[in-house]
């Protein structure tokens, strides 16, 4: 068996060192390792967009990175999205438009969601589903989602808006 | 997920030395988009991933003089967030746009879309279009290829054992050129394209005839297609939808797409005809500094 690394990486704001096999993905790390279960595995091959998180700022899926490939880096996964115990605008909105049932797919979503709107605090219907295209929600449906996007969008005043 | 071992080495000459002494059991990786999961499902079974990100050469991103230098690792947003790359490569930055969705394009590069070499390789026609060199490290030294010749079948290119590709070099846009890259798909993002057209046209002074072109086709053959004929169909014409329509004709004459969930062969053909006119007029469009 290839030799076991240690990764230092900052997730969250908080400096996390661990252990992992070369050949395990940032995924598996943080939530059979880390024990940060908030990032949903979904098809494991890039394409359904539950894994998603930002690495070194950028929205990435979690199954198609390395987790020694984070070494050094800056991770943000679900679990530091809600400020002081008060949810992000983006997690309020879900919420208040339904736009979620099992939930699985959601994690993705707001992480996703979280990028477009740092990039783009006022994005059109069109913007929101191209760069959510990449998220697939099995039972919600994207309409939801999308007025949940828009929604959490005018509302980004909240002490958390910082941390966009 | 498969055993291997991993090593991220800092200078082209490390890399190579790394790949060569693991002779065809090292493989190098960009953003793993594909080689991840081709690992996971036993497609690849390499003992030894070389991450090649962290080798200054790999992440340029440099005009010159003579055009602009692409690190093979550059991952797709940073091509069509720059302003200056949009304008002068449209038809790459039109390929980065569509690869995959944005969590795909943080990491993908344009080199693994190249190295994969699959059929359907949205970023490949674009290069071919822009005459894109590929420069190549190995244990012999760096040598040049033009991208024409790079991928010789499904998933197999021109490199041998040791070998990576360090960047792409694509020459200074001429004046009154303008290029584009449209693939056909059933949705509007995240599939494989059916067909992928790339051209390059370069207009006279007036805008009125063609001085040069360069067509590429995707998915329609074992390999992206050159489509010279279709391009000497436009050379010294004017440009009319008479000229484009024989271009469109040309390119569909040298598919020889597979049947497949996607389309049928007939299907395919149909569309390349088609859909070269368009990007020919989409080229056009953009020669004469339209969007
Ligand atoms: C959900 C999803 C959607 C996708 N959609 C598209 C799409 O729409 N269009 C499309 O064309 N592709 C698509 N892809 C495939 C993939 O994202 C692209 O091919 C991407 O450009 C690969 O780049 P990479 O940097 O991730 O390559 P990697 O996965 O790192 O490498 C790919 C292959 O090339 C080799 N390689 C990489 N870099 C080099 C180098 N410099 N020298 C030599 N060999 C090298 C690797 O060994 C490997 O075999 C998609 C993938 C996923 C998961
Ligand atoms: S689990 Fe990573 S994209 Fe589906
Ligand atoms: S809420 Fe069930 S998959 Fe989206």
């Amino acid at each position: 068996m290839a030799k076991k690394r240690i990764v230092s990486t900052t997730i969250n704001g908080t400096q996390r060192d661990f252990l992992c096999e070369p050949r395990q993905t940032l995924l598996e790390v943080l939530r059979d390792t880390l024990d940060m279960t908030g990032t949903k595995e979904g098809c494991s091959n890039g394409n359904c967009g539950a894994c998603t998180v930002q690495l070194n700022g950028r929205p990435v899926v979690s199954c198609l990175v390395l987790a020694v490939e984070v070494d050094g880096a800056t991770v943000e996964t679900i679990e530091g999205v809600a400020c002081n115990g008060t949810l992000h605008p983006l997690q309020d909105a879900f919420l208040n438009n339904a736009a979620l049932q099992c939930g699985i797919c959601t994690p993705g979503f707001i992480m996703q969601s979280k990028s477009l709107l740092a990039e783009n605090p006022n994005p059109s219907e069109h913007d929101i589903r191209f760069y959510l295209a990449g998220n697939l929600c099995r039972c919600t449906g994207y309409d939801k989602i999308v007025r949940a996007v828009q929604d959490a969008a005018g509302k980004m005043s909240s002490c958390c808006e910082a941390k966009v | 997920m498969r055993d291997f071992d991993y090593a991220a080495p800092t200078t082209v000459a490390e890399a190579v030395q790394l790949l060569q002494s693991h002779k065809g059991a090292a493989r190098p990786m960009a953003g793993g988009t594909d080689l991840i999961d081709q690992v996971r499902v036993g497609r690849l079974t390499p003992d030894l991933v070389v991450d090649i990100k962290k080798i200054p050469e790999l992440t340029v991103l440099e005009w010159s003089a003579n055009g602009l230098r692409i690190g093979a690792a550059v991952p797709c947003y940073r091509l069509y967030h720059d302003p200056k790359v949009t304008a002068a490569y449209t038809a790459l930055t039109d390929s980065a746009a569509i690869i995959g969705g944005i969590q795909i394009q943080s990491r993908a590069s344009i080199g693994g879309n190249l190295c994969n070499s699959g059929p359907a390789a949205d970023s490949t026609p674009s290069l071919i279009a822009l005459g894109a060199i590929v420069v190549i490290a190995g244990p012999q030294g760096t040598r040049e290829v033009s991208v024409d010749t790079f991928c010789t079948g499904p998933g197999k290119n021109i490199l041998e054992p040791g070998e990576f590709v360090v960047e792409l070099k694509l020459p200074a846009r001429a004046a009154k050129s303008g290029s584009a890259y449209q693939r056909f798909i059933p949705r509007n993002e995240m599939d494989i394209a059916v067909v992928g057209v790339g051209v390059s046209v370069t207009l006279d002074a007036a805008g009125q005839n063609f001085v040069a072109a360069k067509i590429a086709l995707g998915a329609v053959a074992a390999k992206p297609l050159v489509a010279e004929a279709a391009a000497k169909a436009l050379i010294g014409q004017p440009v009319s939808e008479a000229t484009i329509q024989k271009a469109g004709e040309a390119a569909r004459a040298i598919a020889t797409p597979i049947d497949d969930m996607r389309g049928t062969i007939e299907f395919r053909k149909h569309v390349t005809g088609i859909l070269t006119a368009r990007v020919i007029q989409q080229a056009v469009e953009r020669a004469r500094g339209g969007k």
